[in-house]
């Protein structure tokens, strides 16, 4: 038995020493927030929260997790850096088919958490290991912009009653 | 010239080129009224309703396929399109709620069940599909008709209860109030009876001036559950019971499967079973993990087929023999037949195959009974995934249930059948429901590729340098020819193959286009990629006018400005985007501008782009600024977002990707061989929107379609260099022995990899 720390809750779960995490949260423990999409951590869509640092769950084997904390989509917006990214991704209406955006959302958050006002270069070197097939790039990074600054940027979408 | 090349152009076939645009679309435009009648969405009952409705839990008012109104809670609509980013959920809700009365933050959406006969798009042939940019376009009149239809069976019902002219009846945001006393009704509370009236034979749309939601940057309706993870993809069904399956089908395309020694695989824990089909095996585990450990460890003999000699090299070599040989159909006949005199250009062009990648992979939940077959999977196509579940099963359509889900993608990838037909059949040696799931090795090897083409265009400048004569013969496979054979033209023309090849934005009459079919092997089986023939046909088309441009030494901008009448839709676009991108101002040293112009799928874009290119050969893209006329504009978030990542998805493609064939075997696998462009990559996109009240034009394939010329243009302004093949290479733009010793000297001649 492996015991996982996740989202605050204690899992015991059964499984093979090299699975990778990304398969026990998604086929063991079914939070399936956490994405498969190309299983040599080239596009970013598993990824998770280590001791708040982002990993691709997918190259990562449940024997060298330890009592380290893991966090995923399902709870980011639990901590601030999440919920401002949360809130700026629907402002901006940044997602299209929304596969990838688990996995961008976690980037963006460390990202925050680590560089409180990130600039562009910045923002290049924490999401450049996210693809995104719909290429929604120009509004993940003004999402980013816009969830570190809590500012208002580009083209603000509205909820039906609100004034644009 | 054959007799053949002398068949009179079908002039329907340029009509319905100039109607609608739409590779995809725009083929059954041309064979309607030569077949039957094909089913299509209605704005009232029809006679599968009372079923669906039925289904969906029978509430008190269901007027159509789309509505259905409980006593209490949310507004329910039903989805005729499926979701796979482009918004389309949130389009259709904002043409129903418009005419019904309601706000978005009062529905609840809901995925449509399989039924041509109450989704069916008569722009696709009367199939239940969602592609070619067609949805808003499909539905535009047939939604808002609908929303009114029951908005106004709901004001009669009030009425009726109230004694009182319908016509003293406001509604809005699902509340009916009698002007008049003030009194006011919510939908639930009269949905039982309006459910009881007989339906308006005629309704009176809003006009424009009236519309409260359509042109409002809305939030998209799918939104919130997409950034926390609780969104469920096809790929996140879990049934209980189920096992999931991790596949190798042949590497070379169309080989078959030989012996598989499982002993290795059957020892891993977790393993449960190893099943085969005639080209495939899979190997079921409790999870994925231990399914695809189970597969590493098969030991598998394949079987070559006729593939076991093909290459890319031998696929060109084929087309370009095609093209010297013919047979060709006419799709644009020249109106001359005597050649011009003047400055002759020529080019060849090759367009590459392309896979698609959705992110999320291919994959299927299927559990076969006795007689029953049940499917979860997210499919642009679910009427063809339940025709050809039940083909496989020898079950009548009426055995399978059909699950739709959201799509991680699809860009005519989803349009294919074969990925669940493959899991059926897995699932029919099983008693369990099997999710299949297809890594991205397999996807990439096993996609339906974009066509390869090859493009011959030659023109003849007359004396004010435009074109006196123009000479387009495209050859590829057909993608139409295999989907949807009934809507090839009576001549064997593939509509889709010529799509903004003939129908040109540009003033210009004598013009030939031409198609030579060239059908790839069996097992190389070619699909519709975001933009289909368009995405491929302004490439040649747009960057042929930047080369004539310069042979007549003109400005790219000012030669296209010419051709076309000031005030034209096109015209337009192009004018705008010139303008924003500052289009003739001072650039710095190998930093250039391209621009390429278009007419695809209804609607009109032009696009500029500014890219720097290193002495290396690198390409930097700085700057790309789209202008849009796609006719009235339901919701211009979402129209922005589909031009932005479109053109993103067409530069990646035109930078990065191409498929290649060797031994029969598709040579990419995954992302690290099949890039696909990221954010640090991606230049910033501004789109400019045209104001319009023309009817609504697609989006979803237009800012992919006109991405690739506007680069390669900007590329020539940089550098000097024409590329006539893509996707772009390093070496070709090298600007000297020099640059590029350095390249290797310092060890970063992967300066362009991530």
């Amino acid at each position: 038995m492996t015991v996982l720390r996740i989202n605050g809750e204690d899992h015991d779960v059964d499984v093979p020493p090299d699975m990778p995490l990304l398969w026990v949260l998604r086929d063991v423990i079914g939070l399936t927030g956490t994405k498969f999409g190309c299983g040599i951590a080239q596009c970013g869509a598993c990824t998770v929260h280590l001791a708040g640092k982002p990993v691709r769950s997918c190259q990562l084997p449940v024997s060298v997790i330890g009592g380290n904390e893991i966090t995923t989509i399902e709870a980011i917006g639990g901590t601030p850096e999440g919920k401002r990214v949360q809130e700026a991704w629907l402002a901006l209406d940044v997602v299209q088919c929304g596969y990838c955006q688990s996995g961008q959302i976690m980037s963006a958050a460390a990202l925050l958490a680590q560089t409180p006002q990130p600039t562009d270069a910045d923002i290049d070197a924490a999401m450049s290991g996210n693809i995104c097939r719909c290429a929604t790039y120009v509004r993940i990074r003004e999402g980013i912009h816009q969830a570190a600054s809590g500012r208002p940027l580009g083209l603000q979408v509205i909820v039906d009653g609100e004034r644009p | 010239m054959s007799a053949r090349d002398r068949e009179p152009v079908d002039a329907g076939r340029r009509a319905a080129l100039k109607l609608t645009g739409g590779g995809l679309a725009v083929a059954f435009l041309w064979s309607a009224g030569m077949g039957p009648a094909v089913a299509t969405m209605s704005a009232r009952r029809q006679a599968s309703d009372a079923g669906a409705a039925a289904a969906d839990g029978n509430p008190p008012f269901a007027p159509n396929a789309f509505i259905r109104i409980d006593s209490n809670g949310p507004v329910r609509l039903v989805m005729p399109s499926v979701e796979m980013g482009q918004a389309i959920y949130t389009g259709i809700c904002m043409m129903l709620a418009e005419e019904l009365g309601v706000g978005l933050d009062q529905i609840a959406v809901e995925h449509s069940p399989p039924s041509d006969e109450l989704y069916g798009v008569v722009l696709l042939g009367g199939i239940q599909a969602t592609g070619g940019s067609t949805s808003t376009r499909a539905q535009w009149q047939v939604l808002r008709e609908a929303g009114a239809v029951a908005r106004e069976m709901l004001v009669r019902a009030a009425s009726l209860r109230w004694k009182v002219e319908p016509g003293d009846c406001t509604v809005a945001r699902g509340v009916i109030t009698h002007t008049p006393s003030g009194r006011t009704l919510p939908f639930g509370a009269v949905a039982e009876a309006a459910g009881k009236l007989p339906q308006p034979e005629k309704v009176t749309l809003k006009p424009r001036a009236d519309y409260t939601l359509i042109g409002k940057p809305l939030r998209r309706v799918d939104s919130p559950d997409k950034v926390n993870g609780k969104t469920l993809f096809g790929i996140d069904i879990r049934v209980p019971g189920m096992k999931v399956a991790a596949v190798r089908t042949s590497p070379e395309l169309a080989g078959r499967l030989g012996d598989v020694d499982e002993r290795k695989a059957r020892a891993i824990p977790g393993v449960v079973d190893v099943i085969r089909l005639d080209d495939a095996v899979a190997v079921v585990g409790e999870h994925y993990w231990a399914a695809s450990q189970g597969l590493l460890a098969l030991d598998i003999t394949w079987q070559h087929g006729v593939n076991e000699n093909l290459d890319n090299a031998s696929l060109i070599r084929g087309l370009r023999a095609k093209s010297a040989s013919g047979p060709v159909l006419v799709g644009r006949k020249a109106t001359r037949d005597t050649p011009a005199a003047g400055t002759r250009v020529e080019s060849e062009f090759v367009s590459p195959m392309l896979a698609h990648a959705p992110m999320e992979p291919l994959n299927a939940t299927v559990h076969v009974t006795p007689g029953k077959c049940e499917i979860w999977t997210g499919s642009q196509v679910p009427t063809r995934c339940v025709a050809e579940a039940a083909r496989i099963c020898g079950i009548p359509a009426e055995g399978v249930t059909f699950h739709a889900q959201y799509l991680g993608g699809g860009f005519g990838r989803r349009l294919e059948t074969d990925q669940v037909e493959q899991a059926v059949a897995f699932a029919k040696q099983v008693t369990y429901p099997l999710k299949v799931i297809w890594s991205r090795e397999e996807d990439i090897r096993h996609d339906r590729v974009r066509p390869l083409y090859f493009d011959r265009i030659a023109a003849t400048l007359g004396a004010d340098g435009k074109p006196a004569a123009w000479h387009h013969r495209i050859t590829s496979g057909t993608v139409l020819g295999r989907w949807a054979p009934g809507a090839m033209g009576k001549d064997g023309m593939d509509s889709d193959a010529i799509e903004s090849a003939a129908d040109l934005p540009y003033d210009l009459d004598n013009v030939q286009v031409e198609w030579a079919r060239h059908d790839m092997p069996p097992g190389l089986v070619v699909g519709w990629w975001r933009g289909v023939g368009p995405t491929h046909n302004l490439f040649v088309v747009e960057s042929f006018v930047d080369e004539l441009a310069h042979a007549a030494g003109k400005d790219p901008l000012a030669y296209r400005q010419a051709m076309m009448k000031p005030g034209s839709r096109p015209r337009r676009v192009l004018d705008l985007a010139a303008e924003q991108i500052q289009w003739g101002t001072p650039l710095p040293p190998r930093v250039g501008r391209g621009i390429a112009v278009g007419s695809p799928f209804g609607s009109h874009v032009c696009l500029a782009m500014e890219v720097e290119v290193t002495p290396q050969g690198v390409v930097r893209l700085r700057r790309a600024v789209a202008a849009i006329d796609n006719g009235i504009t339901i919701n211009p978030s979402s129209v922005k977002a589909q031009i932005e990542g479109g053109v993103l998805f067409g530069l990646s493609a035109a930078m990065f990707s191409g498929i290649t064939i060797e031994h029969g075997a598709i040579q990419q696998s995954n992302f690290h061989d099949y890039r696909i462009l990221r954010i640090n990559e991606a230049p910033a996109v501004e789109v400019h929107l045209v104001d319009s009240d023309e009817a609504p034009g697609g989006i979803g394939e237009v800012g992919t379609a006109i991405a690739a010329p506007a680069l390669a243009n900007a590329i020539f302004a940089a550098t000097g260099i024409r590329l006539r093949e893509l996707p772009v290479t390093r070496t070709s733009l090298v600007a000297s022995k020099e640059a590029e010793d350095k390249v290797v000297s310092t060890g970063s001649g992967v300066e362009d990899l991530a």
